[in-house]
């Protein structure tokens, strides 16, 4: 008797595990319509040719709003600071040619990414420990020491008046940049897409897993037995990383840089981006960047007054009516759509 | 007096103006912050909100500046309250990230909105004529305006000690920062209660926003680019303690100041690494709970 009732009990088990795998590997698949904000991407490169300058700007903060989502949205981890890592990989970057003469561009991001990486991985083992108002505070500090440090050694990082004249050698040693920003848009699609690749893979691993575990619920997960703060650490340094290849892109995207990459504007702006998309979604970045680049490219034309009003307001609106972005918007229409078609 | 001691002297009379204006602005953030959890970025914009108050009571309405200082600080103190009550009610229960959202979402909107009506350019007010000039202290003289600020700041830390420790509403306060559902389950309205301290605390808000405007300058922009000094001041205090708040405040205040004098070029530096020295020691601040 006990013996068949252990027997059912396993295959359940066997069963369920079998099927969590499953639901695992399936959510991994790609879709045909992920193929959509690529194409789209393809396409303003040749509807668009006079506005690509401002396409690589936006590839960029798709990037940097990417890196956010991975600890903000899919770890939870609340910062304010992340301006931080953009502009240690910016510097890198500019640092790296006016003091070494390094101006090959692919290997300057690296170093950029790898840097800031190093630089979120011991930062991130000190301050992970903690939570809520402290971890923030840790990390808008954290941010503007580095800041008001390269003011104080504005002989080498140029201060507010930045870094000027930053030349680059062609991509590849064939590929130059030409004045409207063609080879440049292309040079951080790709970056975009390779970057998008990784963090797909670690989104959807045990990893990851993991991860979107801790955002919930971190008492579980450490009863359970995971090694909580390992994982924080280790997915604080590759998004540091990630922000550094941002912020080395921007920096040779523009050929200039100054100390305002590290202003608590701009981390609270790829958060502003990131939640107008939808944190905790891969596409999310894509679509806020993209929002609030074109709504900021217009609207701050007319009236930085009223852009500003906006901003606030779709800010408040977002945090009361929709939680989780456009994106979110877009699947509850869907989903009404849906049950509309079949009730 | 010897050259050295002129210069220490100054430096903690400065020291202590700075930590005052530091305390009167943050020490309402740090007891809401202490009884709800609640993440307020948009407290700076109280404070800009009372000093604009102030400028348009002096300039255009023609009021002296002290009874001015005292209609802004009542005024936005009742303007604050219907923001409680109707948006950061709703997200007492949600994540840090949504209360952060909302209420730098409300900042962005009142420095647009102060922008509109009264431009970028900074704003000063007129000070009456004792104000002005030096206070002569026997040994040696002291800008009046800054041995005014401390003298209202001790005044003020005076009444909020007598109010927090002595007053039957503060052993409520104290009691709900303590234990929020201990609290309410011997029947003490912490709703009410905190309508209360954030109404209050955004109006000590507005009183260091106008004392500001003397020492710094005003600008709408005052709501955000202070805002990161005020929450300093909160978590290195440790939330919901008013001894850690002056703490943190006197620290800071005189920390700053002496460090830019020293090394002016280093600017905020100094702050921001004693923040995260005290943070990473006591994550909880000075007198938090851990």
């Amino acid at each position: 008797m006990a013996v068949s009732e252990t027997k059912p009990r396993d295959a359940a088990d066997i069963e369920t595990r079998v099927r969590a795998a499953d639901y695992l590997i399936r959510r991994h698949y790609y879709r045909w319509p992920e193929a959509l904000p690529w194409l789209i991407a393809i396409a303003c490169y040749f509807v668009f040719p006079d506005r690509m300058t401002f396409g690589s700007q936006l590839l960029v903060m798709v990037i940097f709003a990417l890196s956010l989502d991975l600890i903000l949205g899919y770890a939870g981890i609340v910062t304010l600071g992340h301006a931080a890592f953009f502009g240690i990989g910016a510097y890198t970057v500019a640092l790296g040619f006016l003091r070494l003469g390094w101006s090959e561009p692919i290997s300057g991001i690296l170093v950029g990414g790898l840097v800031a990486g190093g630089v979120g991985a011991v930062v991130g083992w000190f301050i992970l420990r903690y939570r809520g108002l402290t971890l923030l505070m840790l990390t808008i500090a954290f941010a503007a020491m580095l800041q008001e440090s390269g003011n104080l050694r504005s002989d080498i990082t140029g201060g507010y008046d930045g870094l000027p004249g930053l030349s680059f050698t062609p991509l590849f040693g064939f590929f130059d940049y030409d004045l409207y920003g063609h080879t440049t848009y292309l040079y951080a699609l790709a970056a975009l897409a390779v970057i998008f690749y990784f963090v797909r893979r670690i989104v959807y691993s045990p990893f990851g897993q993991a991860l979107t575990g801790i955002r919930e619920n971190v008492r579980r997960m450490h009863a359970i037995g995971s090694p909580v703060h390992r994982r924080l650490v280790t997915v604080y340094a590759i998004s540091a990383a990630l922000a550094g290849v941002a912020g080395a892109l921007f920096t040779q995207t523009n050929a200039y840089v100054t100390l305002t990459v590290f202003d608590f504007d701009n981390s609270a702006k790829v958060m502003v981006m990131l939640i107008l998309g939808g944190t905790g979604r891969l596409y999310g970045p894509f679509i806020g960047a993209t929002v609030y680049m074109v709504l900021e490219d217009y609207f701050s034309k007319l009236s930085p007054t009223f852009w500003q009003l906006g901003i606030g307001l779709l800010l408040v609106l977002a945090v009361l009516f929709t939680r989780r972005g456009l994106l979110g918007l877009l699947e509850d229409a869907g989903a009404l759509l849906n049950k509309r078609k079949n009730p | 007096m010897s050259h050295v001691a002129t210069i220490v002297v100054s430096i903690l009379f400065d020291g202590l103006a700075y930590a005052m204006f530091l305390f009167i602005t943050s020490v309402g953030l740090s007891v809401t912050m202490g009884l709800m959890g609640f993440v307020n970025l948009a407290h700076g914009a109280f404070a800009m909100c009372g000093g604009f108050f102030v400028v348009t009571l002096t300039r255009s309405l023609g009021v002296a500046f002290v009874p001015s200082l005292v209609i802004a600080s009542v005024a936005v103190g009742v303007i604050s309250v219907p923001f409680e009550r109707y948006l950061y009610r709703r997200l007492y229960k949600s994540t840090d990230l949504e209360q952060v959202l909302l209420t730098i979402g409300l900042a962005f909107m009142s420095i647009a909105t102060f922008t509109y009506f009264y431009g970028p350019i900074p704003k000063s007010v007129p000070l009456p004529d004792w104000l002005k000039g030096d206070v002569n202290l026997g040994f040696r003289a002291f800008p009046s305006y800054r041995a005014f600020l401390i003298v209202l700041g001790v005044a003020l830390i005076a009444v909020l000690w007598y109010a927090f420790e002595k007053t039957n509403i503060g052993a409520k306060i104290r009691a709900a920062v303590d234990n929020r559902r201990m609290a309410e389950s011997v029947g003490i309205n912490v709703d009410l209660l905190f309508t209360l301290t954030f109404a209050v605390g955004s109006g000590l808000a507005a009183l260091g926003g106008a004392l500001a405007i003397q020492l710094f300058g005003l600008t709408p922009s005052f709501a955000v680019l202070y805002l990161v000094l005020f929450l300093i001041v909160v978590a290195v205090g440790g939330l919901g303690s008013l001894k850690g708040t002056l703490l943190a405040a006197l620290v800071i205040g005189i920390i700053d100041t002496g460090g830019k004098y020293a090394f002016p070029v280093a600017g905020n530096l100094f702050i921001y690494a004693i923040t995260v020295i005290v943070l990473l020691i006591k994550p909880a601040g000075f007198y938090g709970r851990e």
